[in-house]
């Protein structure tokens, strides 16, 4: 057990890799928080009036609100007035007409975090929208996307072509009053991805956007809108890192997702900001919303998130199913390491009849990490036949780490039928053990036990992104079995 | 997890009764000057708690707001024939027997003749004059602070109850039946009684808690019981809960237990308006095992609420908890239950179910099992489920020529079932399976459910 328990320690140790900084010269607004502030973001992106307006509303709703202090997580106050809260990579010129105009050390800062982004993307088969600490830097495949009547930009590109759309559905699942960072976000947010999906259209490869905060003492603060019509499909993938620096930033990210009869979103999340160190000094605070509306019948949502990286992670990817016969899924692992703390979860609201919703979380605490679960599952009178299964597991690595379990289960007629079960657990030393006894090294004992224990999450995730994944637990958990 | 302090609303019904009291030249016993201080003090921080705190998030204390409840009502008596007319699980059968009125033990229509010598059994009230320094020591320390408000009103004005003390090594067969009576019905009567069970090594006994009002006032019961079982010793309660339909009840449990003890705690709630069941139980020893095992059978709009923490404070120990409810018409059943297990504790063995049974379209269920767990070598599970019988159990029944109707009587049956066979004492079982079996075929939806049936 004890030279097992110095493999994992070894292991846990691991550098994060994603933690260079790009020197690029940025154009920032001086920290700080007022309606000057909003106003400068605002005029920077050429907003329309209707934003500027949207945004203020916000600004003015978050003055009134107080931080949230039920997350099972414990951090300093955040100083909203020391935060930067736009900062965007400078443009020579007029900025890039294509990608080749991009400047190329951010090219390369992507090529360093192996984003396929030029001609790997096509390759690769994905569309990629990235966005630099809060600007999008270039989306590919474009045109092979435009032919399909697929939208798949920058939130200032959409609000600049498309302010029809944009102004119909931002806000539309989370309003502005939703909660204190929700609120935050609709009033600073830089940019974020956009996407829609045309009637009938099923979109021919994976989407992706990968996030990386860069500056320093600057927040991101992105947003992104799915938009499928009927009988439309789209997967949308999303990555991020951060370079490794001593104070926290934070990320406070708000997802909209509205899926139109028959229509179908799958949203997966590969979250590696940088944890902070052993001791718990720096990292990104990620506080992010995350909800999606199932509006028509038979409409489905399927979230997947792998969450190993951010300091404090405090995130509850919802389904809310309104239309008959909608689905909504979450499927989630999450790791916490070092003093990592993650209060993470679910809310599924059942208002349509026939809906279903499946849970799958697996939270694995390692070091003096601290894993929350927390979830909702709410069926209105108006869901008759609702069906939900969750089920939580933990599993402990190490004696000073700790795993919790908080469901809510709220049910308001008698034809639903709800499960909810919960097991907590440590990798056993007989299963070590057994694995040894075999030839196989403790090290690889654990991998494979962790990743058996997530298997049925990684299932759901699109191949590359399964891989990736796997490898990240292993990185992040090397050297912590007990 | 931060409680925030929220403002306590104006017409809170206690606070300004409390805050006009001083402990210090009103109580005549110095010692319990500071368990009243710490009380009012308590209760002064957030007065009776509204939806926006976690803990009462499904609960509403609106209507128990609504009522003026007068805490200077003197307790009023009860005829033994009275109490005769008062259903009695152990009737004909040998028991030890106190009868507690509005909050204060009526020696008149209490019997203790089959008591054996060297247990203590008396009046609260007594205890504190005469068993000073066996009590001092412990009352009050079991409250974790007095972390309920009714837990906190209590210690502040409670002025009766029962003291039971059993020396190490004794072993009581005979069931102790504390009958708690709320007499009459005039309004806003408040009956706070305080309850201390002190088993040591080795001792065992089994408690038999009734609370009815046979009466139709709407009045509070707020009960306080605190229990310290030490090592080896076994201790099996159960407590039933019928009160008036106007009635609330809010009952605080807190229990110690110590090295290999046994701790069984057994939970019915068939009346009152709104009632509440806050459990606590501090597992502090190597061995030891804990039981929490209810059944709530709720109608009308009956709210009713079991709320529950159970900590683990030492290693290699081992706790169950098992509520089922069966809910009709437009009645509400919450619980909440949270295992936790402190770092040292590790070999834990915590488990955890809370079934729902809805038999009407209007019944509301609420489950919040939660697991709080810092230590890694543990075995923890916990369940909940909310929904109706099963349809293929049916199915199978049915297609053994039982009639839909039957087959569905049979299950709830056993649904109730389950908990009841959990309680060890034969006699009281018995009874009380007969009892429960009586109020499910009483339940309105019992037979058939409210929407179509398919048959």
């Amino acid at each position: 057990m004890s030279s097992a328990t110095e493999t994992i320690e070894g292991f846990v140790k691991s550098d994060y890799k994603y933690g260079f900084i790009t020197d690029i010269e940025a154009e920032s607004a001086p920290p700080g928080l007022n309606e000057d502030t909003i106003r400068f973001i605002s005029a920077k992106k050429k907003e329309p009036a209707f934003m500027l307006e949207w945004r203020l509303k916000a600004y003015h709703h978050w003055l009134t609100m107080k931080v949230p202090t039920w997350p099972k997580v414990a951090y300093p106050p955040v100083d909203f007035q020391d935060i930067v809260y736009y900062s965007a990579p400078k443009k020579a010129g007029d900025g890039p007409k294509s990608l080749d105009e991009v400047d190329p050390k951010l090219l390369e800062t992507y090529e360093k975090l192996g984003i396929p982004l030029h001609e790997r993307a096509k390759l690769a088969g994905v569309a990629v929208d990235a966005v630099f600490d809060s600007v999008s830097v270039g989306t590919t495949y474009k045109e092979t996307l435009a032919e399909k009547g697929i939208i798949f930009c920058s939130m200032s590109e959409a609000i600049a072509e498309h302010p029809e759309l944009v102004k119909r559905y931002l806000g539309s699942v989370v309003p502005h009053t939703d909660n204190f960072y929700a609120a935050l976000n609709s009033a600073v947010f830089s940019d974020g991805s956009f996407v829609y999906i045309p009637k009938g259209v099923r979109c021919p490869m994976e989407l992706s956007t990968y996030f990386r905060i860069n500056a320093a003492k600057s927040g991101q603060f992105e947003r992104t809108l799915i938009i499928a019509e009927e009988d439309s499909y789209v997967s949308y993938l999303e990555g991020c890192t951060a370079p490794m620096r001593d104070e926290n930033q934070l990320h406070a990210a708000v997802v909209e997702l509205v899926v139109m009869d028959r229509g179908e979103i799958k949203y997966s999340t590969v979250q590696n900001w940088y944890p902070g160190d052993e001791d718990g000094k720096g990292g990104i605070y990620n506080f992010v919303t995350k909800r999606g509306l199932c509006k028509g019948q038979e409409s489905k949502i399927s979230w997947t998130q792998v969450e190993t990286g951010s300091a404090v992670t405090w995130k509850y990817p919802s389904c809310i199913l309104q239309g008959d016969r909608s689905v909504g899924e979450f499927y989630s692992v999450a790791l916490t390491n070092n003093r990592q703390q993650a209060d993470t979860g679910t809310k599924m609201v059942h208002m349509g009849k026939d809906t279903r919703s499946t849970i799958v979380s697996k939270g694995i605490s390692a070091g003096r990490g601290q894993n929350s679960y927390r979830g909702l599952v709410q069926v209105r009178k108006s869901a008759s036949r609702a069906r939900n299964f969750s089920q939580c597991d933990s599993l402990l690595i190490g004696d000073q780490c700790g795993a919790h379990t908080f469901p809510y289960i709220e049910v308001r007629n008698t034809s639903s039928s709800i499960e909810h079960e919960a097991t907590t657990s440590k990798i056993g030393e007989d299963q070590i053990f057994y694995c040894n006894q075999r030839g196989i090294s403790t090290q690889d004992a654990v991998n494979m036990i962790v990743n058996g224990f997530c298997k049925e999450v990684f299932r759901e995730l699109p191949m590359e992104f399964a891989m990736e994944a796997q490898k990240l637990l292993g990185v992040s958990l090397e050297g912590s079995v007990g | 997890m931060t409680t925030e302090t929220l403002p306590i609303r104006p017409e809170d019904p206690f606070l300004e009764a409390l805050q006009s009291k001083d402990p210090s030249s009103e109580e005549a016993q110095t010692w319990l000057v500071p368990i009243r201080q710490a009380g009012i003090a308590a209760y002064s921080q957030n007065g009776l708690p509204t939806t926006a705190h976690e803990d009462w998030r499904f609960t509403s204390l609106a209507n128990l707001r609504e009522v003026t409840f007068d805490l200077s009502l003197a307790p009023s008596t009860l005829s033994a024939m009275e109490l005769e007319s008062l259903p009695d699980p152990l009737q004909g059968k040998e028991s030890i027997r106190l009868v507690l009125v509005d909050g204060q033990l009526d020696e008149g229509l209490s019997s203790r003749s089959l008591l054996p010598q060297g247990i203590t059994l008396m009046s609260m009230k007594e205890a504190i004059q005469s068993h000073q320094t066996s009590i001092k020591a412990h009352l009050g320390q079991y409250t974790y602070g007095n972390d309920s408000p009714f837990a906190a009103l209590n210690s502040a004005l409670f002025c009766d109850g029962v003291y039971l003390h059993l020396p190490a090594g004794v072993e009581l067969e005979i069931p102790i039946h504390i009958m708690h009576v709320t007499s009459d019905s005039s309004q806003g009567r408040v009956s706070l009684a305080r309850n201390f069970f002190h088993l040591e090594q080795r001792a065992s006994a089994t408690v038999l808690e009734t609370f009815c009002g046979p009466n139709k006032g709407a009045y509070l019961t707020s009960p306080t019981l605190e229990c310290r079982v030490e090592d080896q010793a076994k201790l099996e309660h159960i407590k039933i809960q019928d009160e008036s339909p106007e009635a609330f009840h809010m009952a605080c449990v807190y229990a110690s237990i110590d090295r290999e003890a046994h701790f069984k705690s057994h939970y019915l709630s068939l009346g009152g308006k709104l009632s509440r069941n806050h459990i606590r139980t501090h597992l502090n020893g190597e061995g030891l095992c804990c039981t929490l095992n209810g059944l709530y059978l709720a109608q009308g709009h009956q709210v009713m609420d079991q709320h529950m923490v159970v900590d683990h404070a030492k290693p290699h120990t081992e706790s169950h908890e098992y509520f089922n409810g069966i809910l009709d018409d437009q009645s509400r059943g919450v619980f909440h239950g949270r295992i936790h297990v402190r770092q040292i504790a590790q070999k834990t063995d915590a488990k955890q179910t809370n079934k729902n049974l809805l038999l009407s379209e209007e019944a509301i269920a609420d489950t919040k099992p939660q697991l709080e767990i810092y230590a890694d070598d543990v075995r923890c599970t916990h369940g909940a489920t909310i929904g109706q019988l099963d349809e293929e159990a049916i199915w199978y029944l049915r297609s053994r020529g039982i009639p839909r109707a039957t087959a569905r009587r049979m299950l709830v049956h056993a649904f109730a079932g389950e908990i009841i066979d959990r309680i060890d004492h034969p006699c009281i079982r018995e009874s009380l399976d007969q009892l429960i079996w009586d109020q499910l075929e009483k339940l309105p939806h019992f037979h058939t459910h409210t929407s179509t049936d398919p048959s």
